[in-house]
């Protein structure tokens, strides 16, 4: 079966997230990029059911900027066989995606759809199922196991207060938490087959899509910092201000 | 305005975040109307009904909403919620698996995790990990929201008198099946309705040693948590992670255990009101949030702080 895996280009994880002074966004100039960490999860999965033998073709695409190619190749030194980029520089918001995505569905009809469950810089855990809603596929988020059996996977979700599966009919739609595995580093020769895969690029006029936002940024800020309090000597000490002072007990 | 509030609970009880999300919709204003589906959730209904500023309850009650599937709980609020102006619900992982589909399906944006209500089409919400705060405007007739229950107050609990009415409107999509839940057993409050919670990090250096973690909880009625590190590290599942991966509490009081305060911890647990920060690194990052802070090796404190709050409690 073929499988598609959506990857986003975000701010690196690692890097200190800065609010810009006008307050209109985050600055993302000479920041280092890459794939967000649910992406590579998702792109591992699907590697994996390759490996396996489930799946026959892995196919990976991102919405984004020319520069978005990156976390493709990336995606294709891991495993991934052929790419395909959905090229825009506007803001591409979490329902606009999902139509993307499903245009993409419609064409290329995977049985199984991995996403990451949400983007570190937008925060918005939507993508995925949206793109179940609009193709009417169930939907497997948070995942922590994965197991595909004949027309039905059955996945295992990271849920509030603890776990719960389903089976779901293919095609499907899943999206990953962090511990459904641990992403594997490209090796170099793969890095350098990579760069000779297939790599297909399009525009959301190419799929007849109309991604224009419906939500308005009106202001970014900075949240409020805390205030370091005091450092107390002794466990004692501490008690008396928690009981005393903050009168929390 | 008309809000229509969709009920988190497990057929037993209403989850306290609902009060949260009804405080929420007071805010921006208007009729609030509480959707309670599920299977032999009449309770929860009744619960829903004595809710301060609710004006009706809409019960669900069919075997399609048993456990909560977001395929078939989608398409019901998707047809109900269309004659509304906001449909809101807590940005826990039921609200976060079901509702995005009712925007598709209502071809409108989710406005996910907001943590403050400007006006009835602006809100604000955490991004990139709680790193920066937007605000954000909506240009959908129907505003559909996810809310960040800690965020605020709930409403009371008791006094109100709604009218329950009971819906006959079975949405089977017939695409998944519920198969098992393993929740994890514990007379410990949940992590993010607790009011004191206490939480371990790499610190703690193995799972075992987060019994002594557990005793603190019992005396003060606490949950236990953890940090992403701590659950890296394999010493305690993932549901106790709270962070920007995990859970976001903001409890009266959290005490951090071995904990360095990496930036995607302080995201879960910066909203609390008092932050106690027990380390043995005095340079640690989560002194600089901690109003109180002690520099101690954790063994030998938090036995310690066992004994101290013996005498006190």
């Amino acid at each position: 079966m073929k499988v598609l895996v959506a990857v986003k280009r975000v701010i690196d994880y690692n890097v200190k997230v800065r609010v810009k002074p006008d307050n209109t966004g985050v600055d993302l100039t000479n920041v280092k990029m890459a794939m967000n960490p649910f992406c590579e999860i998702a792109v591992e999965e699907a590697v994996r059911l390759k490996e396996k033998g489930i799946a026959t073709e892995v196919v990976v695409v991102s919405i984004g900027p020319q520069a978005a190619q990156e976390q493709i190749r990336t995606a294709l030194a891991l495993g991934a066989d052929r790419g395909i980029l959905i090229q825009t520089d506007e803001e591409i918001q979490s329902l606009a995606a999902a139509k993307l995505l499903k245009a993409v569905v419609d064409k290329e009809q995977p049985k199984l759809v991995i996403l990451g469950k949400q983007a570190i810089d937008s925060d918005n855990n939507q993508t995925g199922q949206m793109l179940a809603a609009l193709c009417g596929y169930p939907q497997g988020t948070f995942a922590s196991e994965v197991v595909v059996e004949g027309e039905k996977v059955n996945v295992t979700r990271e849920v509030d207060g603890g776990l719960v599966t389903v089976a779901l009919n293919l095609p499907a739609v899943v999206t990953t938490d962090l511990r459904l595995n641990e992403p594997r580093y490209a090796s170099l020769p793969n890095i350098m087959k990579a760069k000779k895969k297939p790599l297909e690029t399009t525009t959301p006029a190419d799929l007849g899509v109309d991604v224009a936002p419906r939500l308005t940024t009106l202001k970014v800020e900075a949240p409020a910092q805390r205030k370091a309090g005091i450092k107390v000597a002794s466990v004692a000490e501490l008690v008396d201000k928690l009981k005393n002072e903050a009168k929390v007990i | 305005m008309s809000i229509l509030v969709i009920a988190d609970h497990d057929n037993q009880s209403l989850k306290p975040s609902t009060l949260n999300t009804i405080g929420a919709a007071k805010q921006i204003g208007g009729d609030i109307t509480v959707l309670v589906a599920g299977q032999g959730c009449a309770g929860v209904a009744e619960a829903a009904a004595k809710a301060e500023g609710v004006s009706k309850v809409l019960v669900a009650d069919d075997a399609a909403y048993a456990n909560q599937l977001a395929e078939n709980l989608s398409l019901l609020v998707a047809e109900i919620g269309k004659d509304y102006t906001h449909i809101l619900t807590p940005a826990g992982t039921t609200g976060k698996d079901f509702l995005p589909r009712v925007a598709a399906l209502l071809d409108v944006a989710q406005i996910s995790d907001i943590i403050k209500v400007e006006s009835a089409d602006t809100f604000q919400r955490p991004i990139y990990a709680g790193n920066a705060l937007a605000t954000v405007k909506s240009s959908d007739s129907i505003k559909v929201i996810t809310v960040r229950p800690t965020a605020f107050d709930p409403v009371a609990a008791e006094g109100g008198s709604a009218a329950v009415e009971a819906l006959s409107l079975a949405k089977d999509a017939g695409t998944s099946q519920f198969v098992k839940a393993e929740m994890a057993k514990s007379d410990r409050p949940e992590l993010t309705s607790a009011s004191i919670v206490i939480s371990g990090g790499r610190g703690m250096q193995n799972g075992e040693n987060f019994k002594m973690l557990e005793k603190i909880a019992d005396k003060l009625g606490a949950a236990v948590g953890a940090s992403r590190a701590a659950v890296d590290a394999g010493f305690v599942p993932n549901d106790m992670q709270v962070g920007q991966t995990g859970k976001i509490v903001a409890p009266q009081l959290y005490i951090a255990v071995g904990i360095s305060g990496a930036i995607q911890h302080l995201a879960g647990m910066s909203g609390s009101k008092v932050i106690v920060a027990i380390n043995k690194d005095e340079e640690a990052p989560i002194f600089q949030v901690a109003d109180y802070g002690l520099v101690a090796d954790l063994f030998q404190a938090v036995p310690e702080l066992e004994q101290e709050l013996d005498k006190v409690l």
